[in-house]
């Protein structure tokens, strides 16, 4: 089984954590892992995306062109990363800031209001997680715990309030219907 | 029959390839009295500069390195940051230096690199046969300069010590000669200091000292002493420029 | 043995310090910036130095020194970055000390681009400084690869006195992969005969030194240099073949194209075609002998590079004109797919797009 996995939006987003707790997911359940960011300026502000391949395979080229499941956070990414999902693959977007609609019948595309449903829940730049949820009750990738042992991974102790709030942002895009 | 005068023992018993009258024997013999007295052979590296002092790494008798132009203080940073334990001195002249090697003079300056910076100021290019250094004075006629150097095309000489007291970083910065024996006496004593106060893990110190070129000045060694005297030194002022003892140790 | 995920930066810097590096001196520059920023945090905490240094420059000289005392050390740059350290790297190979340099290429020429390049083959292999010498090149392809040859280099260094390169580029240094640092010490060289630690007054003074003023002299000093350069190319070689043993089509690449290169050779596998990769693990040496192992039964070699096709030169005299070696890249940054480098095996294997 191999995912190739792209997250994509601004720089600020939380596109590369959001990653990144797919790939510690991944790592706690043994599997093969590249986690690849795009660099530099476009880190700071400007376009930002994220390649994560998941296999019980070595992996290859770690740069995903084709993904099965991308997650786009906001219209740019959505537009131009969308036509790049491979048939029968799978699409998490944010519709509070994605105005467009999916254009494609070979899918299944996701629209989960994440900014508006973080903005209510007092789960301010959640909307990462928020559509990470989503992605986890739509595939049944990784568990919430596993996912929780990941946030604990990656969360520093003097941000360790924040592994709470961000379960129950996890939890919120899992119930999202 | 006392001996009244020898050869430092960390000076190499080679003959040197200075040219006559050039005074980097004098300076040579006395880093190495001060390395005697204070009994640092063992424990001292040298690094040389490109220039006419290249040769250096064969007679001290302490361990040598070879730098590449100009970058003597960043070879020493590398030595004094492996092994703190070490002595280390950089030999450099003008051209090393104050030209192609001043980002690395700055540099250790401002890190106060413990270490002593050995500074030979000749005003040319000796090695390659007299070209203008960035000391040399305006006026100054060199291989380069056929007419004089001239400010409006080839700029003011570099002051350095003045400079480099201008920085928290620098501990100790003197200039002095070698053009008599009390002034001899008095760089062996800038020397002994500058080594003291790296012992004693004061930071980066500087000793400029005021030197002669017969060859490339085209004069005898006798005229380059009243060069030396009548130009250089009202060019270039002898005396401490910067003395963290002096001030209390404080950096400000 | 627990597995971590880390950049491959990140790994690179973390190996350096088990492998006993006790000295870094760098210089800021995109994309090996995680590496040098790891290390600002954990060598003081473990007995080792750290210094940012007022140029690429002064940060090699630096290396130099340290290395002179005989102390394991290392500089890390990009690109332009390594440009301005080729001065110093060619004293250092003059002065048979070791050292390791790492260059996380980008593309280039002039200031280039930040995006991943293996444009800097030509400079690391043929043409880093002035005057007859080489450095041991490695190119990993995969972030436990980085780890495991960052001792193997200080290795190496130390055992031929040479300065060491591992060529890394932008994909390999910010990629992160599971990792497992092996329990290894990498074993220390005897360096009391020439470094310059101080005599302690029981020893003639050493001098490390790579002037030689006397033409006959300095021919003896590189022809001995290239009598150890020989024993190198014999015995130190590397490679990874993949799938070459029937194959009619090999593909060469090295580093972070091999990744890709192994997809699409997947791929055309998959279609029947029968293609192999071979990957060059020293670049120099490059190892020869394993190249014309891998294409016994080759018809056609394809060199896939990040760069306009340099390593292809080294394909070619390798193979000594006995096999048409075509080349695909793709450079300034930009990576090729699996699908364009199988484009170019399905060409050779006579089914043109």
């Amino acid at each position: 089984m191999t995912y190739e996995i792209l997250l994509a939006g601004f720089g600020g987003q939380g596109v590369l954590f959001a990653g990144k707790l797919l790939a510690y997911c991944a790592l706690f359940e043994g599997k093969e892992i590249s986690w690849l960011p795009s660099y530099g300026p476009e880190m700071r502000g400007g376009k930002c995306n994220c390649s994560v391949c998941i296999s019980d395979e070595p992996i290859g080229s770690p740069k995903v062109l084709e993904p099965d499941l991308l997650v786009a956070l906001n219209g740019p990414s959505f537009e131009a990363f969308l036509p790049t999902v491979k048939p029968g693959g799978k699409v998490f977007a944010d519709s509070s800031l994605i105005d467009a609609a999916c254009d494609r019948t070979d899918i299944d595309c996701y629209m989960v209001p994440a900014t508006q449903m973080a903005d209510d829940n007092n789960l301010q730049k959640g909307a990462n997680i928020i559509l990470l949820g989503k992605l986890l009750s739509e595939t049944g990738l990784f568990s919430p715990e596993t996912v929780r042992k990941a946030l604990e991974k990656n969360t520093p102790a003097s941000r360790a309030h924040t592994i709470d709030n961000n379960m129950r942002a996890i939890q919120l895009g899992m119930d999202y219907q | 029959m006392a001996v009244v005068f020898e050869r430092p023992k960390s000076l190499c018993d080679v003959r040197l390839h200075y040219c006559a009258g050039c005074t980097h024997g004098i300076i040579h013999r006395l880093v190495c009295e001060v390395i005697d007295e204070m009994g640092l052979e063992g424990e001292t590296v040298g690094v040389c500069p490109v220039g006419c002092s290249v040769f250096a790494y064969n007679y001290f008798n302490c361990d040598m390195i070879e730098a590449p132009h100009g970058r003597a203080p960043a070879v020493a940073t590398g030595v004094k940051r492996a092994k703190p334990e070490l002595t280390v001195f950089t030999y450099q002249g003008d051209g090393d230096l104050a030209a192609i090697g001043t980002a690395e003079t700055v540099h250790a300056a401002t890190r106060s690199e413990n270490i002593v910076v050995i500074f030979v100021n000749n005003g040319t290019y000796g090695m390659t046969g007299g070209q203008m250094a960035p000391t040399t004075l305006p006026g100054q006629v060199t291989t380069t300069t056929p007419y004089g150097r001239d400010p409006k095309t080839a700029g003011y000489p570099v002051r350095v010590c003045e400079m480099l007291a201008t920085l928290t970083g620098t501990s100790y910065a003197v200039r002095t000669a070698v053009d008599t024996v009390p002034h001899i006496r008095e760089t062996k004593k800038a020397i002994r200091k500058a080594f003291e106060m790296q012992k004693a893990g004061k930071g980066f110190s500087i000793v400029e000292i005021l030197s002669t070129c017969p060859s490339n000045w085209g004069l005898t060694p006798k005229e380059s002493i009243k060069r030396l005297q009548e130009e250089c030194i009202p060019y270039y002022p002898l005396g401490v420029y910067k003395d963290i003892d002096q001030e209390g140790g404080e950096r400000k | 043995m627990e597995k971590v995920l880390m950049k491959g930066n990140e790994a690179l810097a973390e190996a350096a310090i088990r492998a006993g590096c006790k000295c870094f001196f760098g210089y800021p520059i995109t994309p090996q910036t995680e590496l040098s920023e790891y290390l600002s945090k954990q060598m003081p905490k473990r007995g080792g130095v750290f210094l940012q240094a007022e140029s690429e420059v002064a940060a090699i000289n630096m290396v130099l020194g340290a290395a002179a005392t005989g102390t394991r050390v290392m500089t890390s740059s990009s690109s332009p970055g390594v440009s301005l350290k080729s001065e110093g790297i060619s004293y250092i190979a003059g002065s048979d000390v070791p050292a390791l340099i790492i260059n996380v290429q980008r593309g280039g020429p002039g200031l280039g681009g930040i995006q991943p390049s293996q444009a800097d083959y030509w400079q690391a292999t043929k043409g880093l400084g002035h005057g007859d010498f080489h450095l041991i090149i490695l190119a990993p392809n995969s972030v436990q690869e980085v780890v495991n040859l960052v001792s193997k280099a200080f290795e190496l260094g130390e055992t031929y006195r040479t300065p060491v390169m591992l060529l890394s580029d932008g994909l390999l240094g910010q990629m992160m992969e599971p990792v497992a640092f092996p329990d290894i010490q990498a074993n220390e060289a005897d360096k009391s005969g020439w470094a310059a630690d101080g005599t302690k007054m029981a020893r003639p003074h050493h001098i490390v030194n790579s002037l030689y003023i006397e033409a006959n002299d300095l021919e003896e000093i590189v022809r001995r240099r290239y009598e150890r350069y020989a024993k190198i190319e014999e015995t130190e070689t590397m490679a990874e073949c993949y799938l070459t043993d029937d194959a009619e089509i090999v593909v060469t690449a090295f580093g972070a194209t091999s990744r890709i290169v192994k997809s699409a050779v997947n791929k055309a596998r998959a279609e029947g075609i029968k293609v192999g990769m071979f990957r060059p693990i020293t670049l120099w040496p490059f190892p020869k002998k394993e190249l014309n192992t891998a294409c016994a039964n080759a018809k056609a070699v394809l060199s896939v590079e990040m760069s306009m096709g340099q390593m292809i030169d080294d394909v070619k005299l390798a193979l000594n004109c006995k096999l048409p070696v075509s080349f695909y890249g793709r450079t300034g940054g930009v990576i090729p797919t699996p699908n364009e480098v199988l484009d170019e095996i399905r060409k050779l294997n006579g089914g043109a797009q």
